[in-house]
């Protein structure tokens, strides 16, 4: 009954209500959509660093991690890769020759990283194949052929089909290099990545590097679901023992805390939104009280208690809040759900974006925890908001309430 | 039988520079059944004194016994109940919740004491038809005049069958006619139900339907006069 009466007397003065319901609305769909904006750019973010840039899961030799030193390199890859394929969360794994080296065009150089990869594993590994723009992935069996990403291209003004020369310190030490012709060209949302990788076969670096066969720095493992990396990295670790074995959070710890701050900051950004909205709420139930002091006295006189009148004017402000964090919320789902299909050109900002390594086509998205979350601290605010006013409308004295002229 | 008792009430308002002796040493007994009105000039302590009957205002001195209760030694949330369930109250105005109908307005201290749906029901319709209201049971208050308001406040009053009725002048903002019939049915709800019936009242013809008449200045009762025993015999 008395969330009947709190749910009816909102209603009493509807243009007040509807402005605190209108506000409260805007309030949460701006906390809400923002989330689900930051939240759609951390996870493509991630995404890219998984399914582009780094995969799930590396094994390296330790020694390797700390100075990439060409002859820290992993001997006997076949077996390890077949080991780490059988387990049922592995997709696929791809392993890699990695060197630095200098990559020059007719025009100028740069230092790169070189990456020897067996094209049919890596496309299992890395999406790079999807992401070539101008050229082709590895077409045919030429041994020459390199993927250069679009930042390098412009950089050394070369195109596809253009002659490269790559520069490297062969394993004893000695300066070698190669020729190569662009054969595709790739375009990520990191123009980092883009400026300073490149792709040949596994077997041509090999052969510069003077490796021998079934060696390799890196083994890229991607999985089937991401989120099992530790259960794998564990059977890694039992047969290997002598191997690195890291996810993609502890190889860019930088992702993995942007990740977790990202939550915790927008539930901040919300609770200062709801805040600022608490005390507009504040506002409202004492004029309620003030408007119904006359009404307080007689239903105390009558005998309601004080605990439910308390109860009454906690409702009202809940109610409030709810029916605007409900609608607040509802608009921020359905343009969540219409942007995250349609994407949010942020192209006019794409350098700026990029060079960060986030897209410049955001799509929203959000999760049920964080509506929930939302959803609570809705509540919170309207009981919070209401607790001052509550107190106010009980501690009249009803004698005096129904003398007072109105 | 008696059904309350008033022994030497005194009240005090302090708060103010000067000292308001608004009731002053007030002895009284009410019996069961009783249509009693209070009369006297504005200020004489009329209202003081119906709140200090009802419970909502604490007296400085003297005792106030209802059906062998003293209302003083009730700790603050029994007195609540103890109101709940022995005290009707009609007040001047704003009587009604604005967003209850009529009928709920009636169920709403049943509903309080915690009676059943089927009985709520059954109660507020047959009290609202004693009030000549049953038509307008789901219209809310706004919707009624000020006389059919007051008589829905006086049904509810009703509704759970209280040891008395306090009405504080609750005929002040009714045009005569109102006034008149909102006597009439009380009168009869007294006289059907033998509900105790305590009334203040500026308007004479009010106090023309009295049974008993209580006249008090300054906080003092001037004059007790029962009607028919004094009067009309
Ligand atoms: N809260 C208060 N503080 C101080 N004095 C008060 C207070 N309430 C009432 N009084 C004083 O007590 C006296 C009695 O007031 P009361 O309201 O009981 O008179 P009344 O007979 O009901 O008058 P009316 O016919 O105008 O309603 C008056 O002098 C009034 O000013
Ligand atoms: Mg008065």
């Amino acid at each position: 009954m008395i969330y009947s009466v709190s749910w009816r007397n909102i209603w009493r003065n509807r243009t007040r209500s509807l402005v605190i319901i209108t506000a409260v609305g805007l309030g949460v769909f701006a906390g809400v959509f923002t989330i689900s904006f930051m939240l759609g750019m951390v996870n493509q973010r991630i995404d890219a660093v998984i399914s582009t840039e780094v995969s799930n899961i590396q094994i390296h030799k330790p020694a390797y991690l700390e100075s990439s030193e060409t002859d820290d390199y992993i001997s006997g890859i076949e077996g390890i890769e077949q080991s780490v394929l059988s387990d049922e969360n592995v997709g696929a794994v791809s392993s890699r020759i990695i060197a630095n080296c200098m990559i020059a065009s007719a025009e100028t150089g740069s230092g790169v990283q070189i990456f020897g990869v067996d094209p049919s594993k890596e496309r299992e590994v890395s999406d790079i194949n999807s992401r070539i723009i101008e050229g082709d992935y590895f077409k045919g069996e030429s041994a020459n052929q390199i993927i250069i990403g679009k930042k390098l291209a412009d950089k050394l003004n070369v195109g596809i089909r253009s002659k490269v020369v790559v520069t490297l310190t062969e394993m004893d030490g000695t300066i070698s290099g190669g020729a190569f012709r662009v054969a595709g060209i790739f375009r990520t949302s990191n123009v980092l990545f883009d400026e300073s990788r490149v792709y040949v076969r596994s077997g041509r670096l090999r052969e510069l590097l003077q490796l021998e066969e079934n060696t390799a720095h890196q083994i890229a493992v991607s999985l089937k679901n991401n989120g099992t990396e530790e259960i794998v990295i564990k059977g890694i670790k039992e047969n290997y023992p002598q191997l690195s074995s890291l996810s993609w959070s502890d190889l860019m710890p930088d992702m993995k805390m942007m990740n977790e701050s990202m939550g915790f900051m927008m539930y901040i950004v919300v609770g200062i939104i709801l805040l600022a909205l608490g005390f507009g709420i504040v506002n409202t139930m004492l004029m309620v009280i003030l408007e119904r002091v006359k009404e307080f006295g007689m239903l105390m006189a009558v005998g309601m208690s004080r605990a439910s009148i308390f109860r009454m004017v906690v409702m009202e402000s809940v109610f409030l809040s709810i029916t605007g964090g409900a609608i607040g919320i509802g608009v921020a789902l359905l343009i969540t759900a219409i942007t995250g299909k349609t994407g949010i050109d942020l192209s006019f900002w794409s350098d700026g974006l990029n060079s960060m390594g986030f897209d410049s086509i955001i799509y929203p998205w959000i999760g049920i925890d964080s509506v929930i979350v939302v959803t609570i601290l809705v509540i919170i605010t309207g009981i919070t908001a209401a607790i001052y006013p509550a107190k106010k409308a009980i501690e009249l004295n009803p004698s005096e309430s129904l003398r007072i002229d109105m | 039988m008696q059904v309350l008792e008033l022994k030497n009430l005194v009240k005090i308002y302090n708060d103010s520079e000067v000292k308001v002796k608004a009731v002053d040493n007030v002895n009284l007994t009410f019996e069961q059944g009783e249509f009693t009105a209070i009369v006297g000039p504005s200020g004489s302590g009329k209202t003081t004194l119906l709140n200090l009957i009802g419970g909502l205002d604490a007296s400085t001195e003297g005792e106030i016994i209802i059906n062998g209760t003293n209302i003083g030694k009730l700790k603050p949330w029994e007195l609540i109940n103890f109101r709940l369930f022995n005290i009707g109250f009609v007040f001047q105005a704003y009587n009604l919740i604005p967003v209850m109908t009529a009928r709920e307005n009636v169920e709403f201290i049943m509903q309080l004491q915690g009676v059943e749906k089927k009985k709520r029901e059954k109660r507020s319709m047959e009290i609202l038809s004693a009030v000549g209201l049953a038509e307008r049971a789901n219209s809310r208050p706004a919707k009624l005049s000020g006389g059919q308001q007051q008589r829905v406040a006086v049904a509810r009053a009703l509704s759970t069958k209280p040891k008395f009725i306090l009405a504080d002048e609750p005929t002040a903002n009714l045009d005569s006619k109102s006034a008149e019939s909102l006597l009439e049915i009380m009168e009869k709800l007294n006289k059907d139900e033998n509900i105790t019936f305590i009334f203040s009242t500026h308007d004479a013809r009010v106090v023309a339907k009295a049974r008993r008449v209580i006249t008090v200045e300054d906080g003092h009762v001037v004059s007790d006069i029962k009607v028919e025993t004094d009067i009309k015999s």
